[in-house]
């Protein structure tokens, strides 16, 4: 017997090992490079007082929450009963970044109408209609939720619809952590 | 009803499977003779069931029978004829069964044709196969079936992806899967092989031209989806280096380092426990893409639905056909001695290298198509590999590949003189050095090296091929099919590499915006807007513009860029128009109406394009020739000679520690 | 079969005007070819981060149509190439390269292939050496007639 024959089958076990790994894993979720970064700025007018500004800066010194969404995604209708619930039970501070929607003719009102519709549990709403500020902030697809802790560092990301399960054990518990840290 | 017998057939199918994989293996090994008998009429058994499965399903598609979940889904009554058929293999279900036939019908065609076979190697082979169709079919049956009903049943049926309404659905899977299911041939006479215990000359003829034929379709599957892309995609690419490209691209290497591989060992009988591991490494392959393409587990432009439950299924059965064989292999590689030893100058070697630079490049493609993957797994984020890393990797691996294949052609078996060689290969090497300077700065007037490479490369490897048939001073008509097919497949190969140069170097685009009546030049083609109207055509309503292309004043052709609407949420499809030409293609896709009579167009000159997929054609063409080459016929007047005589065979090879790289 | 080859080498060299996805088509200007090729080789090398494996000149997705533009503006502005991969890395990390860049995690990646082949280049070497040492004497045509028939044989004879 040669040692040399059984490369192959370890190989291919070394693989199999990969495959299995492969099928709990969701190719489609892709890590935020902001994680650990200071969060990107920006400077957007506000959709109800659109001579004002709202900034990223300015939240600097609490924890607070970043959340893209679009009046034309569906997937958004969802978490919206959720995240005004986390934001009213966490009292978090959070701007919903209306992403590419009032402003373009196409949409028109539909940000003014679907939060008139769905309830508006926002501190403030920034447009960013030409998507700027999304890409800024590398947005894949809308819905997506960040989380900003004290010194205006990301702390995390949610990509997609945020569920109960995902509020509960997931960004409760972060925001109630960071909370605790210095400024 | 019919679904009913398609499902009932299919059951039958596999309990026909069961036994042809199960008796004649036991009955080989315990000496049953009766049992090993059993194997033939199983294979056609299996094959006659599986069709009868398949025209069933069929019927369903044609009858627009959408109680049938499966036909519901991917097929409606609007579709045409042919697009009905082929949406059979549209989706995860029915191209199962696609495979499952294809599966049948090799396995049929060796029991048919094994006439010079012994059998209990043939009984041995068709278990295999056999075994493998019980995997398939069990998979189909249990997450898969694609005879499944609906109890409500719809009006009409779903509209099939208007991408895959096309020719190019109704040929390239049947070819690929051939090529796929094709290997498995290889795959069963190396398991037969190692159970034996055993691998001598004729073992390597048998196998010999059924992996020729598997490749031939391999090779004729892959340039068909890669015309496919390129005629329906819209932006004229024809290869991306997406993991399902690459896991059709795979098994190709494998199985032409396989046929080299198991030329030495039909005639030196070297290599042997290495070309074991390539008949188990190329169907092996197969089977990764099957699990690649259908688990989901990386993301790609092509692949099925996914679905985890049908992944782990398929990453079972992996694990027990591709495990079982190597752990086979470990265990019985070491009784196969190669005799033929060769000095370092020989054709061998030559063959050696050129297995190894293969088997490199599929280790690459392999590599980077997991990449993502693995550095997932070791948490360490998410990171992309594409064109350009493979491209970069790929590239050199090639060039070292094509220069060595020019200098196989003259090399002799088991010793050759370095001298000898210089002496055949001057003047091919001077005459393709010069044209490759020369003929861009005549034409194009203008230096690229990687043009000057492509074409040194192209024109190396033909003329070598050329001069070695002249140099065997033989009538070309009295030359064996064989080195016809050798000849012809390599100078296949060298269009293949001209054609990729010259369009990755000298391809131009250009998107422009037209209003009828307006035209505009590119690469010297006037490009004429003439009109645009609307088109309903069975299933879709299409803008189609008109377009005249001339050159230096003449017509060269109007060109019918679409745009098709196929309503019920369906995006709409751009359909381009190509003029096709030996030397260049042409190429118009349709955009936006921007008002005012003015519409956007794409444009594109792609030079040489059509060299790729006629070197393709080449390359099949020669291995057909390969394969049907007469003493493979011949075999069948092998006389048996006493045991002794094969004794005295393994006493010699003890002797000469042969190479089992 | 001959039927197929010749349907097949047809269809290949025949005009074909078959269906596509739509495609997206845009209009720049450029200062000069350079930038024009930069922007092009900088789309096709950029991801799209929400498609299925496509590139930004490829894909429709209105993500890829931002991503393009930028990529545009900055080409328009005189930005390196180097500026440009910074600007979407900083975004959206190494996904959106379909060159990985060489560092700690890729070294295999990059290192693996030549190092695959010098060292099995380098194995086969030292096997063909041995092996071709240990050779024994050259057989006559004729023994190796009767080996080969030989061969033939010990198959055939099986069981």
């Amino acid at each position: 017997m040669n040692k040399k024959y059984f490369i192959p089958l370890i190989a291919f076990m070394a693989l199999v090992g990969l495959m299995l790994f492969g099928l709990k894993n969701d190719p489609k979720v892709i890590p935020s490079p902001f994680i650990g970064q200071p969060a990107p700025n920006f400077s957007l007018p506000k959709l109800y007082k659109p001579e004002e500004m709202v900034t990223a800066k300015e939240m600097k010194g609490e924890v607070w929450v970043l959340n893209l969404w679009a009046s034309w995604c569906v997937s958004c209708r969802a978490e919206h009963k959720v995240l005004s619930r986390l934001i009213e039970k966490m009292k978090v501070p959070t701007i919903g970044l209306n992403y590419k929607d009032y402003g373009t003719e196409d949409y028109g009102d539909e940000a003014l109408a679907w939060l008139a519709r769905y309830g508006n549990p926002y501190q403030s709403v920034a447009v960013d209609t030409e998507g700027t500020a999304g890409l800024d902030w590398g947005v894949v697809g809308v819905p997506e939720t960040f989380v900003v802790d004290k010194k205006g560092i990301v702390r995390y990301k949610f990509t997609g619809p945020v569920y109960d399960e995902a509020m509960d054990q997931i960004l409760v518990p972060l925001i109630t952590e960071l909370r605790k840290e210095k400024r | 009803m019919i679904p009913e017998i398609g499902h009932f057939a299919l059951i039958l199918a596999l309990s026909v499977a069961l036994v042809q994989g199960v008796f004649p293996l036991v009955g080989s090994l315990i000496g049953k003779n009766h049992w090993v008998s059993i194997a033939k009429p199983a294979s056609f058994a299996q094959m006659f069931l599986l069709t009868i499965s398949f025209v069933c399903l069929l019927y369903a598609f044609l009858s627009n029978d959408f109680s049938v979940k499966y036909v519901a889904n991917n097929s409606n009554s609007q579709m045409p004829t042919l697009f009905r058929v082929s949406a059979l293999w549209g989706a995860h279900e029915g191209s199962l069964l696609l495979w499952a036939l294809v599966l049948g019908g090799w396995g049929a065609a060796v029991g048919f044709f094994s006439k010079g076979i012994p059998p209990v190697m043939l009984a041995r082979v068709l278990s295999v196969m056999g075994l493998i169709g019980v995997g398939f079919m069990l998979f189909m049956l249990l997450t898969s079936n694609p005879f499944e009903r609906l109890l409500q049943i719809p009006l009409e049926g779903r509209q099939l992806n208007p991408l895959l309404q096309d020719f190019g659905l109704a040929v390239h899977p049947p070819m690929l899967y051939m090529g796929y299911v094709g290997l498995s041939v290889a795959f069963s006479f190396a398991i037969a092989a190692m159970i034996d215990g055993k691998l001598d000359a004729a073992w390597a003829r048998w196998a010999r031209p059924w992996t020729n034929i598997a490749w031939v379709f391999l090779t004729f599957g892959i340039a068909l989806g890669s015309w496919w892309a390129y005629y329906e995609l819209g932006w004229g690419g024809w290869w991306f280096w997406d993991p399902v490209e690459n896991a059709s691209l795979m098994p190709w290497i494998v199985g032409t380092a396989l046929i080299h591989s198991l030329a030495v060992t039909e005639k030196r009988a070297s290599f042997k426990a290495w070309t074991i591991l390539l008949c188990i490494l190329g169907f092996s392959l197969s089977l990764l893409g099957t699990f690649l393409v259908r688990s989901g587990i990386l993301t790609s432009v092509h692949s099925f639905a996914s679905d985890p439950e049908r992944g782990l299924f398929i990453l079972i059965f992996l694990l027990a056909v591709i495990g079982s064989s190597l752990v086979l292999f470990a265990f019985r590689a070491h009784k196969f001695r190669s005799v033929g030893a060769f000095s370092l100058v020989s054709r061998e070697s030559g063959l050696l290298v050129n297995n190894v630079i293969l088997i490199v490049m599929t280790a690459t493609v392999l590599l980077g198509t997991l990449y993502p993957l693995i550095i997932d797994a070791f948490s360490s984020g998410k990171i992309s590999v594409g064109p350009p890393y493979f491209n970069s990797v790929i590239i050199p691996l090639g060039v070292l590949l094509y220069i060595t294949m020019g200098f196989g052609f003259f090399l002799r078996w088991k010793k050759d003189e370095p001298s000898r060689i210089l002496k055949k290969t001057w003047l091919p090497l001077t005459v393709s050095l010069v044209a490759a300077f020369v003929l861009p700065l005549v034409t194009v007037s203008d230096f690229n090296i990687m043009t000057s490479l492509g074409l040194f490369l192209g024109s190396w490897v033909t003329l070598a091929a050329l001069m070695w048939v002249l140099s065997l001073g033989r009538s070309p008509f009295k030359l064996p099919m064989a080195a016809w097919g050798s000849v012809i497949a390599h100078i296949g190969m060298a269009m293949t590499v001209i054609g990729i140069t010259l369009v990755s170097i000298y391809d131009t685009e250009k998107d422009v915006r037209l209003e009828v009546g307006q035209s505009y030049e590119l690469a010297g083609y006037n490009f004429a807007f003439k009109k645009i109207e609307s088109v309903k055509v069975d299933n879709y309503i299409a803008n189609r513009a008109t377009m005249d292309v001339s050159l230096n004043g003449e017509l060269v052709n109007n060109m019918h860029p679409e745009k098709r609407d196929y309503g019920r949420d369906q995006m709409p499809m751009t359909e381009a128009g190509i003029d096709a030409g030996f030397t260049r293609d042409l190429f118009v896709a349709l955009g936006e109406p921007l008002g005012n009579n003015a519409w956007s167009f794409r444009l594109y000159h792609k030079p040489f394009v059509r060299w790729i997929w006629l070197g393709a054609v080449l390359m099949g063409f020669g291995g057909l020739l390969a394969a049907f080459d007469k003493r493979y016929r011949r075999m069948k007047k092998i006389v048996v000679e006493p045991v002794q005589s094969a004794n005295k065979i393994k006493d010699t090879s003890k002797n000469t520690p042969g190479v089992t790289a | 079969m001959k039927y197929l080859l010749r349907s097949l080498m047809i269809s290949l060299l025949m005009s074909f005007s078959l269906s596509a996805i739509a495609v997206q088509i845009e209009f720049h200007t450029f200062e000069n070819e350079q930038r024009e090729k930069l922007y092009l080789d900088l789309i096709a090398e950029l991801r799209c981060v929400k498609c299925q494996n496509q590139n930004l000149a490829e894909s429709n997705a209105e993500l890829a149509t931002d991503m393009r533009e930028k990529t545009y503006e900055m080409v328009v502005e005189g930005k390196s190439r180097e500026d440009v991969v910074n600007y979407m890395t900083a975004r959206y990390g190494d996904f959106v390269l379909y060159k990985p860049p060489f560092k700690s995690k890729t070294i295999l990646l990059w290192v693996g292939p030549p190092l695959l082949l010098f060292l099995s280049l380098f194995m086969i070497l030292r096997i063909v050496r041995k092996q071709s040492k240990q050779a024994p004497k050259q057989l006559s045509d004729d023994e190796r007639d009767s080996v080969r028939s030989m061969l033939k044989s010990n198959s055939s004879s099986e069981k």
